[in-house]
């Protein structure tokens, strides 16, 4: 049962996204197109997230914690 | 407050103005407003019941959905476009011809680029033929394509007993009981259905005359004149009473007929601001102020054109505080109640009747009999002179055939019925079940969470829809669920408030308008369209029943 209901209300969610972005009025190769572009947006969308982001905020944690945690070394430095 | 004869300079005879002064809340002395002390708002006098509006704005993520949902609608437009043009699809639409090619390109303007690629789309939900008399049910014939709605094939079967929520048959007068029909039956025998003839000519016969004075004495005027059509009734009548030199200020969303005609005039026109008196009052001041445009001379005319209820935002006209204006600038005002006469009002004779006004205040009075009386035609009444001068200077005098006897017939029995000529309470007890059915309606909907436009009073009501997608779907769905709705979207409606307009009917039982709002229910539901946030649907914690504590 739960499963059934789990269904309809992804079958409602899609009717949504298709009302919102006019695919209900396209003919069924301009759905294809449209999906298979969006899927595609989304795919890489997700591979460069997955690529970049760990990256990205190792690099992020790295700078902040030379700014503020090597502070007082790095004037000492500078006054030498 | 004290006594206010001590207020005002010591002039006893304020007293005896006070009825007057609290009417129109203009004093003359000095100007100012003196009827405030008595009442304590000072326009509080002009409406003698509370006139509420609603025009309530979307959240703001429906409006990003819309833009969205046009864009990609564009986009694909645009895509379709490059394909007919380099020949990768068969091209069913119109395109010019190949010697055409080098001309100034016909097609290429955004109106034919949306019908094109959007108005196609979705066109199955309009021009959907019936075939029975549109009452509050009606049979339609059933259509489906096989191209994607550039044609159409009728299967033969016909869908039975649709409700109609569509049809502008406020009073049920639209309707085939022989015994209704009995005097149209007999002038159609008399008289046969063909005039032949231009009024002017040998058109005229003595049942326009009958139906002239009959509706003279409906609307309380002195005289009217009856013409074979509601739009040519605006069309050709406004060019016959402005000219050059006169000046027309229409309001932003009048309707066609009225924009044709004031075109057709050649008078120089200004639009104020949809049912704004601010803003025709300071078109009214630069006009007395600045005259015609480059010579400064005074203007010949100033003719206000509103309409009684405007059918694509059900909202009624502002009357009283554009007949104080008209006054006071001393302009003209022609009314055009298409949607008004029979629908509002105690006794169903119009605006006038609901705000309790005089109608020899308003100058031209025009209708049709279209939407409450179940005819054709429309009329002008107004002073003598006036229709007088129209019986010889109109356009549709001249040259239009005039109203076909049966049709008349049909609209004098309507208006007896309605006056209480024929005996009966029918004609009141119509308007009195438009009125409780119009109530019980937008009550509903608004208590369903769904933005509503327009007075509470007006039986046109348009359902806010917004998204092209949605419209389709929602024709679809209350089709499947055998009711017949009107939708409304681009160019009839800004391009991003397209709606559905349900138009309610004195022949409407409580049980066909519960069976549309459940309707409405689950199809709102289904596809979000309750976006109202002033609803019960929305804040049902502040509407629950309060506890109470029984008295041992």
């Amino acid at each position: 049962v739960d499963i059934k209901s789990m269904k309809n209300y992804l079958y409602w969610l899609y009717c949504q996204f298709e009302l919102i972005t006019c695919a209900c009025l396209m003919e069924p190769w301009e759905k294809l197109l449209f999906y298979s572009f969006n899927i595609a947006l989304l795919v890489m969308m997700t591979y460069t997230a997955y690529l970049f982001i760990p990256a990205h905020i190792s690099m992020a944690f790295q700078f902040f914690l030379h700014v503020l945690g090597n502070q007082p070394e790095n004037t000492v430095s500078i006054v030498k | 407050m004290a006594n206010p004869s001590a207020v005002c300079n010591g002039h006893l005879h304020y007293h005896q103005k006070q009825n007057n002064l609290l009417k129109s809340g203009i004093s003359k002395k000095n100007g100012m407003m003196k009827g405030i002390k008595k009442n304590g708002v000072s326009n509080g006098s002009l409406y003698k019941k509370p006139f509420i509006e609603h025009f309530e704005q979307a959240p703001m993520y429906v409006a990003v959905f819309t833009f969205l949902s046009f864009g990609v609608g564009s986009v694909f437009g645009y895509l379709r476009d490059f394909m007919r043009a380099w020949g990768l699809e068969k091209r069913n639409i119109a395109t010019e011809r190949e010697q055409q090619k080098d001309f100034v390109p016909l097609y290429q303007d955004f109106e034919n680029f949306y019908s094109r690629n959007l108005y196609m789309r979705i066109r199955d939900n309009w021009n959907r033929p019936i075939c029975s008399v549109p009452g509050p049910q009606f049979d339609l014939m059933e259509r489906v394509t096989n191209d994607y709605n550039w044609t159409f094939r009728f299967t033969g079967r016909t869908i039975k007993n649709v409700i109609n929520m569509g049809s502008y048959n406020y009073l049920g007068f639209a309707e085939t009981d022989a015994n209704a029909l009995k005097t149209v039956t007999k002038e159609l025998e008399k008289y046969g259905t063909g005039i032949c003839s231009t009024r002017q000519e040998m058109g005229t016969l003595d049942k326009h005359v009958e139906l002239e004075k009959l509706v003279a004495t409906f609307l309380g005027v002195e005289d009217a004149m009856v013409f074979g059509m509601g739009f040519a009734t605006n069309s050709m009548n406004i060019p016959a009473l402005v000219g050059k030199g006169c000046l027309i200020l229409s309001d932003e969303l009048n309707h066609t007929s009225l924009v044709l005609g004031a075109r057709l005039s050649g008078a120089t026109i200004r639009i104020f601001k949809h049912n704004n008196t601010q803003s025709l009052e300071s078109l009214l001041k630069d006009a007395i102020a600045y005259g015609q445009p480059r010579s400064h001379r005074a203007w010949r005319k100033i003719i206000i054109l509103v309409e009684g209820i405007y059918s694509m935002e059900g909202s009624i006209v502002r009357l009283p505080e554009i007949v104080s204006l008209k006054k006071k600038y001393k302009a003209y005002l022609y009314l055009d109640e298409a949607h008004s006469i029979g629908a509002v009002g105690a006794t169903g004779r119009g605006v006038v009747e609901y705000f309790g006004m005089n109608p020899d205040d308003v100058d031209v009075l025009m209708g049709t009999f279209t939407k409450s009386f179940g005819a054709a035609g429309g009329y002008i009444a107004g002073k003598k002179d006036l229709v007088d001068f129209l019986r010889t200077h109109s356009h549709s005098a001249v040259y239009a055939t005039s109203m076909c006897p049966p049709v008349a017939e049909q609209i004098i029995r309507a208006m007896k019925c309605l006056m209480g000529l024929d005996g009966t309470t029918q004609g009141l007890q119509r308007v009195r079940q438009l009125g409780r059915n119009t109530r019980y309606f937008r009550q509903r909907l608004h208590e369903m969470g769904f933005i509503i436009y327009g007075n509470d009073d007006s039986p046109v009501v348009p359902l806010l829809l917004f998204m092209p997608g949605k419209i389709g779907a929602f024709s679809g769905h209350m089709l499947e669920k055998n009711i017949g709705v009107v939708v409304v979207g681009f160019p009839a409606t800004p391009l991003t408030e397209s709606r559905a307009r349900f138009c309610v009917s004195a022949a409407h039982t409580r049980e066909m308008l519960d069976t549309v709002l459940n309707a409405l229910d689950e199809v709102g539901d289904f596809l979000l369209l309750k976006y109202s946030r002033y609803s019960k649907a929305a804040h049902p914690e502040l509407y629950e029943e309060t506890r109470f504590e029984l008295e041992d």
